[in-house]
């Protein structure tokens, strides 16, 4: 039976945990982002760098990531670095498949008719192919979040500083303490469920022009 | 802005294996109209595209009120020209007043003076501009798409327009509904437009001047409809016009145009004999004739005041009065 009453001692820890978790995440995908957003423009731009760069961020994803957190404790110690760089490794691939695909998808007539009216290179980038790629972009920034906080939970293996609330897991599972266990792994995905809902909306939000029937009020 | 002339002086465009465009020269008078036709592949919307340097040319020279293109910067350039195309080419994300503000929006304009002008473009294409400024492309027909696209190219003024088969995408209805606005647009804006097309009967109807292109980007002839129609440079320009170009001949005179003689005030028409109006091209009338099988047509004003008899006589000698017509 589940201690209810440990788990009512330690709301306190739940919460630190659960900020760490999020903290974790989230700092890999703001950097995976970033570095995607560059190599997807570049695929998007320079045609020749698209199918290496898509296979590089491929590859990248098949390393086990248990595998890696370990290989890099020799590397850089257990610090914050050896958690981030596997999970902002494994973002890559989602980014810029994602990203690259919603540059693809802006209709040529419409980059047509931008070039001759007379925006610029970026003013093309930031006014119309980013805002028209955002669907795409948003769904891979959904599935990104989910999988990162899923492998968040693996970075306890480094310890108690990390993990998120992986740690409730691994100590759990270490103790064969189920409260502990599910403690851990339930808020866990709660938290990914809340976020890809959270992201739906946005996704929805961020795109009135495909809804055709808004708007037309007669 | 005041319309300007337009001059391709010996213009090319090579790519590694093929021309797509060769040694063209031709002059567009300010606020003429000059339809590039030919069939596929003769590289009219090359040729097009070279204008605002979207293609830039590998040979030659182009003018724009006397000035090279290829002393300007592109990026004004293109802002500086009004630029259709067949698909549109709205963009989904902004609203139809946000699409035409496109313009003025990059060339720095305010506020209040954007609205003003998103207004009166909106309503010079006939829309509405309460109903239709605030609606997402999505929600327009490919007409009224394709006029959005006409007010977003008039923006800033242009005094040049480039329009690539800019009705090739709606229905043969709207595209006549829009064709004709377009020329009554013309008389009111005085543009220079060059406009693309495959259709010989578009650039009949459409140009002042038509240049018909070969495969392999040859300009094959260049004139004003009527000339191309009454003397084809070369069997290509004949088969391309079409076996009747006589009759495309007839539509490009009105009945109006002839030297009509007024009848006597006991003058009725006979029952079943066709009645046109002043406007009604040749071709129409004849065809009406041959319809109800007589050999005379009656003019009429508005009111339905007779103005004269059209005959077949008549018809046929307006073809060979040196194939003038009424443009």
């Amino acid at each position: 039976m589940l201690d209810f009453g440990w788990m009512a001692d330690h709301l306190d820890d739940l919460l630190y945990r659960t900020i760490q978790h999020i903290w974790l995440a989230g700092i890999a995908v703001g950097i995976g982002f970033v570095i995607s957003f560059a190599l997807a423009v570049l695929a998007v731009r320079r045609r020749a760098t698209y199918g290496p760069i898509l296979a590089v961020s491929d590859i990248l994803y098949t390393i086990p990531s248990l595998a890696l957190f370990a290989a890099l404790v020799s590397v850089t110690g257990i610090t914050l670095l050896t958690v981030e760089i596997p999970l902002v490794m494994y973002t890559l691939v989602i980014f810029v498949r994602n990203i690259a695909t919603g540059f693809d998808s802006v209709p040529a007539d419409v980059l047509e008719a931008a070039n001759g009216l007379g925006y610029t290179g970026r003013q093309r980038l930031w006014r119309v192919e980013v805002p028209l790629a955002v669907p795409l972009i948003v769904a891979g920034l959904r599935l990104a979040v989910v999988s990162t906080l899923g492998l968040v939970t693996v970075t306890s293996i480094l310890g108690d500083s990390f993990g998120g609330l992986g740690f409730f897991i691994l100590q759990g599972y270490s103790r064969s303490f189920p409260t502990e266990l599910y403690f851990g792994a339930v808020p866990s995905i709660v938290l990914a469920v809340a976020f890809d809902v959270l992201l739906s909306r946005v996704q929805r939000r961020a795109t009135p022009w495909a809804r055709p029937l808004m708007g037309t009020t007669v | 802005m005041k319309a300007v002339s337009l001059e391709f002086r010996h213009v090319s465009r090579r790519y590694a294996d093929l021309v797509a465009v060769k040694d063209l020269s031709f002059e567009v008078p300010a606020g003429k109209i000059c339809v590039l036709v030919g069939p596929s592949g003769c590289g009219k919307t090359t040729s097009l595209k070279m204008v605002n340097r979207l293609i830039e040319p590998t040979d030659g020279q182009i003018l724009i009120g006397g000035r090279d293109i290829m002393a300007q910067d592109p990026i004004e350039l293109r802002r500086g020209t009004g630029y259709v195309i067949q698909q549109v080419g709205l963009l989904p994300h902004l609203t139809v007043g946000n699409n035409v503000a496109i313009v003025p929006r990059l060339l720095g304009w305010d506020a209040p003076r954007i609205k003003a002008r998103v207004d009166e473009l909106l309503a010079l294409v006939g829309l509405d501009p309460a109903a239709y400024r605030d609606r997402f492309p999505a929600q327009l027909s490919g007409g009224e798409r394709q006029r959005v696209g006409v007010a977003r190219a008039l923006a800033a003024d242009p005094p040049l327009m480039l329009m690539d088969e800019p009705f090739g995408a709606v229905d043969p209805i709207v595209r006549e509904r829009l064709q004709n606005e377009l020329l009554r647009l013309q008389e009111q804006l005085a543009k220079t437009i060059v406009f693309v097309t495959h259709d010989i009967d578009e650039a009949i109807k459409m140009g002042d001047l038509v240049a018909v292109m070969d495969v392999g980007g040859v300009l094959a002839q260049f004139g004003p409809p009527a000339e191309i129609l009454a003397n084809p440079a070369s069997d290509f320009v004949a088969r391309f016009v079409g076996a009747d170009r006589g009759l495309k001949r007839l539509s490009l005179t009105c009945v109006g145009d002839l030297n009509l003689q007024p009848p006597g005030d006991d003058f009725r028409p006979r029952p079943g004999q066709p009645l046109v109006g002043r406007r009604a091209t040749l071709k129409d009338t004849l065809s009406q004739m041959l319809d109800a099988d007589v050999s005379a047509a009656v003019v009429v004003d508005r009111n339905q005041k007779v103005l004269g008899v059209v005959t077949y006589d008549q018809i046929a000698a307006a073809l060979h009065d040196g194939g003038s017509g009424a443009k």
